[in-house]
């Protein structure tokens, strides 16, 4: 069991009125690769920079390696950041730029040489030493500020949205390769993102933040499948969310009757008031759909309901499909393509069945 | 209300030594310019006491004819040479955005010229001028007598006026010159209906700047004026250097309060004229 | 993007035509007969003949000049340098302020700057004399009355007092233009606030701040009203000689000279700035 690096307590930063960090508590262990995760202004910046010690907290106190860093300058922090426009110094050669924190540690010369070429060597840009940040890529440039982050050796390396401007292709690549240099070398990363694919595929553990509240913090399997709520179940990946009452609740088992006429069925029992509304959240792709035809009996007798396919778009490994229901309801079903060609594919307009396993709906208390 | 976070490492104002810093500059710059406005409001004339409050020293200025003549002309000056100046100005800015023509660079160094030649040198140049070369007539009524100053006032304005609006050419849509045209307008017409709209904010700047430079010139002023063609500062300037009266005061309050209320005026336009832009672009 | 002026003959010449005879007539002319005058001299007293003679210049090495060009470079020089020690931590403080405070501080600081300069020396001449307000608070607590005016002192307290807003505004041009999360690195990666203007703030900003010192050190070199006013006998710049040699002394074509002297001195300051500017654009600073 790692332990405990860097502890937020009761963080709250206010800019006037407007709270744009409210309260938020988390631990991070050591060795973790951490993501903050959520839209754009939900303060995970915000959190961010205040672990650098570019934003002081308005209350709460922030523990690196059991110390108070709350009210530390950055200059003094054992922390560095890749920033998002990446700081490269422009007047700077790579050399010196990734040379530049070792130099006001009055590390030896040499050293500093050695270490500096070890970092390029980690992030692949050897040989380059001697160029102009003008004259690099954006992919370039980032490597310069991961090198030159890393090369002090900080307990924890902060990243501040790395990959969102990069294009496709080299954004898939960064990923792996980040993963790969932090199970390397070891330090701590935590990171910040607005694009849940790449915190589900890099971090160990997320932490999803919704205006200034932390929602959720959990391994990338347990967000997706096991969300606390409703804007974590929506944030990460797509849901169908249906709306509705308990009627039965037991143990092992609980019906939840929907606003559509649906009653879902789940395997387990729901802890928290009988009486109070709730959700059920149904993942596209857990939603089976088979053709219905004139007069047919549906394929199961709980958890399904009729529709008709409204709309489909091919995204090449998968089909997403929109099948209006009762109510003018739009669901959400993907299928994987896992034929090239099928005899009898699902078209507009075409009347189908949609039914799912007791296992498959999340239910929802908020 | 929460109480409020240590100041962020580049919240440099929060920090007291700059404050103070900022602070102490502030006073220096404003000090003397306080108390010169507040001791020609003094009854007495030492100007070290507080003596009780008048205004006797404002109803000598209204009856100094002589200040009052300097005034009028220095008002007449900066109005003509105003027009003229902004007119000159966005002709030539216009020339240089929209031609190519032999010799341009060179020009548009010689169109920097009157901003960077130090102010003494073009008026012993004006003196010169106005005095042997183009002798300006002596006794011509007022107010063509005042012409050399005003002449030698436009020369030094327009340039500045040029660059301002030089800068917000850079900033106009083609298109709509194209458009225009497009749509049966003749040269004359685009120039009237959609250039000069586009420039109209800095056509005001550069009013407003060149009746400021006009109004405050002293050094160019005071080589092309004679002792019937005085203007306000010229004539201040003549009561400052014999010795530091509430009249002096009184009259350099005057100046100081048209100065600051034309560039008032000039950044409330400016402002309504920029958000009127970011709104409709 | 830009016409061929034939193809509009019409109005390049409407648009060009004005200005340019303007120019030409009434500053280049007059610029050109003073150059002329400074190779000439008095035939009389309202004649100067133009002879191509080199004495006016000659006269000018005469050491009592040299000084005093000497004396005008090293005020103005000294001048710059003080606008740059006390206006660089405000420029800073404006660039970080919040941007509401921004607005009213760059107010604050350009206001006196819209002053009329005649009115601002005079203020400072209340201030200074004998029986002025610093020499009377001083009194208050037993220190004599100190000279501070009619001498070289307040001769450079003017030029600071007039010229700081000057460069106050470049300079926060230039640090404005700045990004800002490179200053941030900088910190993050340990160095301290000095250390990061010393090493990322100024070469980043060079350009700005040179180009800000220029345009204080010009109108420095050649001011008139400043040392008029609140100088002394000894405290005599460039403008003022000038003024002597064409009201008083009516010797013209000396006064030409020294014009035109003072004029190539600006004009190399202005050369050195741009050449500094180029060369470091060529370099890109440290390796």
């Amino acid at each position: 069991m790692a332990r405990t690096l860097i502890s937020i307590r009761n963080i709250t930063k206010r800019f006037g009125n407007f709270a744009a960090v409210d309260d938020v508590s988390l631990e991070i262990a050591e060795g973790e690769f951490f993501a903050l995760l959520g839209p754009s202004g939900c303060g995970k910046t915000t959190l961010l920079r205040m672990l650098a010690g570019l934003e002081m907290p308005t209350e709460g106190t922030i523990l690196i390696d059991g110390e108070d860093m709350s009210r530390v300058p950055p200059n003094k922090r054992p922390v560095n950041m890749v920033f998002q426009s990446y700081a490269v110094f422009p007047h700077m050669s790579v050399k010196a730029n990734v040379g530049y924190g070792l130099r006001i540690e009055k590390v030896a010369r040499d050293e500093i040489d050695a270490r500096v070429r070890e970092a390029l060597a980690l992030v692949k840009l050897e040989g380059l030493e001697e160029r102009k940040p003008d004259q690099l890529s954006g992919g370039q440039r980032q490597r310069v500020a991961l090198a030159r982050a890393l090369v002090k050796r900080p307990r924890v390396l902060l990243l501040d949205e790395p990959l969102s401007a990069l294009d496709a292709k080299l954004r898939e690549q960064m990923r792996s390769e980040l993963a790969q240099i932090q199970e390397k070398v070891g330090v701590t990363f935590v990171m910040v993102t607005h694009d849940q694919d790449e915190a589900l595929a890099m971090a160990t553990r997320c932490g999803v933040m919704h205006r200034g509240v932390l929602q959720q913090v959990a391994a990338p399997s347990d967000l997706y499948e096991y969300p606390n709520n409703r804007f974590v179940a929506d944030f990460i990946g797509s849901v169908n969310l249906f709306e509705g009452r308990l009627s039965v609740d037991e143990p092992d088992r609980a019906v939840i009757e929907t606003e559509l006429g649906v009653a879902i069925h789940v395997d387990h029992g729901v802890t928290g008031a009988t009486d109070a509304t709730l959700w059920a959240a149904i993942r596209p792709e857990k939603i089976l759909m088979t053709h219905r035809a004139e007069g047919a009996s549906p394929p199961q007798e709980v958890n399904v309901m009729p529709g008709i396919v409204r709309h489909l778009a091919y995204l090449g490994n998968e089909t997403l499909y929109e099948v209006e229901v009762a109510g003018a309801r739009r669901i959400k079903v993907t299928r994987s393509n896992v034929a090239r060609y099928e005899e009898r594919g699902f078209s507009g307009g075409e009347p189908v069945w949609l039914s799912w396993h007791p296992r498959a709906p999340a239910v929802l208390l908020s | 209300m929460s109480r409020t976070s240590p100041p962020a490492p580049l919240d440099y104002l929060r920090r007291w030594p700059l404050r103070a810093w900022v602070a102490a500059v502030a006073f220096f710059l404003y000090a003397p310019l306080v108390t010169l406005i507040l001791f020609s409001f003094n009854e007495s004339r030492r100007n070290i006491v507080w003596t009780g409050f008048t205004v006797d020293w404002y109803m000598q200025v209204f009856q100094d004819d002589g200040l009052i003549e300097a005034f009028v002309n220095s008002l007449t000056i900066a109005a003509i040479s105003t027009v003229l100046s902004v007119i000159l100005g966005a002709l030539v800015a216009v020339a240089v955005w929209r031609f190519r023509f032999p010799g341009k660079a060179a020009f548009e160094g010689l169109l920097a010229l009157p901003i960077v030649v130090p102010e003494i040198c073009m008026g012993v140049a004006m003196l010169v001028f106005f005095s042997r070369i183009m002798p300006w007539p002596a006794d011509l009524p007022w107010p063509l007598d005042l012409g050399a100053i005003t002449i030698a006032h436009v020369s030094f304005s327009f340039p500045f006026v040029a660059v301002i609006v030089r800068a917000r050419l850079l900033s106009f849509n083609r298109e709509l010159e194209e458009a225009a045209r497009d749509l049966g307008a003749s040269e004359w017409r685009v120039f009237l209906d959609v250039l000069v709209p586009h420039m109209r904010p800095a056509l005001v700047a550069g009013a407003l700047l060149a009746f400021t430079l006009s109004l405050d010139d002293f050094v160019i002023t005071f080589f092309t004026s004679g002792p019937d063609t005085v203007t306000f500062p010229v004539k201040v300037y003549s009561m400052v250097r014999f010795s530091v009266t509430p009249e002096v005061n009184a009259a350099s309050t005057l100046l100081i309060l048209i100065t600051v209320l034309l560039t008032a005026i000039g950044l409330k336009l400016q402002g309504k004229d920029i958000a009127r832009a970011e709104g409709g672009a | 993007m830009e016409q061929d002026w034939r193809q509009s003959r019409g109005s390049f010449l409407a648009s060009f035509g004005p200005p340019a005879f303007w120019l030409t007539l009434f500053f280049l002319v007059p610029l050109a007969i003073i150059w002329a005058y400074s190779f000439g001299r008095n035939i009389s007293m309202t004649e100067v003949a133009v002879t191509g003679t080199l004495s006016n210049y000659a006269r000018i090495a005469d050491p009592v000049y040299v000084s005093i060009f000497v004396k005008s470079i090293g005020y103005a020089a000294l001048t710059t340098l003080l606008c740059l020690i006390i206006g660089f931590p405000v420029a800073l403080a404006i660039t970080f302020a919040p941007s509401r405070a921004k607005a009213w501080l760059l107010l604050l600081i350009m206001l006196p700057f819209w002053t009329n300069l005649l009115v601002r020396t005079y203020a400072l001449m209340a201030v200074l004399r004998t029986e002025g307000y610093v020499n009377t608070v001083l009194g208050w607590i037993g220190i004599g009355p100190l000279p501070l005016l009619h001498n070289n002192f307040a001769v450079v307290l003017g030029l600071v007092y007039v010229n700081l807003p000057f460069l106050v505004l470049p300079l926060y041009a230039a640090l404005d233009r700045l990004d800002r999360s490179l200053l941030e690195a900088s910190l993050d990666l340990g160095a301290g606030h000095l250390r990061t203007i010393r090493e990322i703030v100024v070469p980043l900003a060079l350009p700005g701040i040179l180009s800000g010192l220029l345009i204080t050190f010009i109108p420095a070199l050649g001011s008139y009203l400043t040392p008029d006013l609140l100088g002394g006998p000894d405290s005599q710049m460039i403008a003022n000689v000038i003024e002597r040699n064409f009201k008083r002394a009516n010797d013209w074509p000396f006064g030409s000279a020294l014009s035109f002297i003072l004029m190539y001195l600006t004009f190399f300051a202005i050369a050195a700035q741009t050449l500094l500017a180029a060369r470091r654009r060529k370099a890109g600073g440290e390796g």
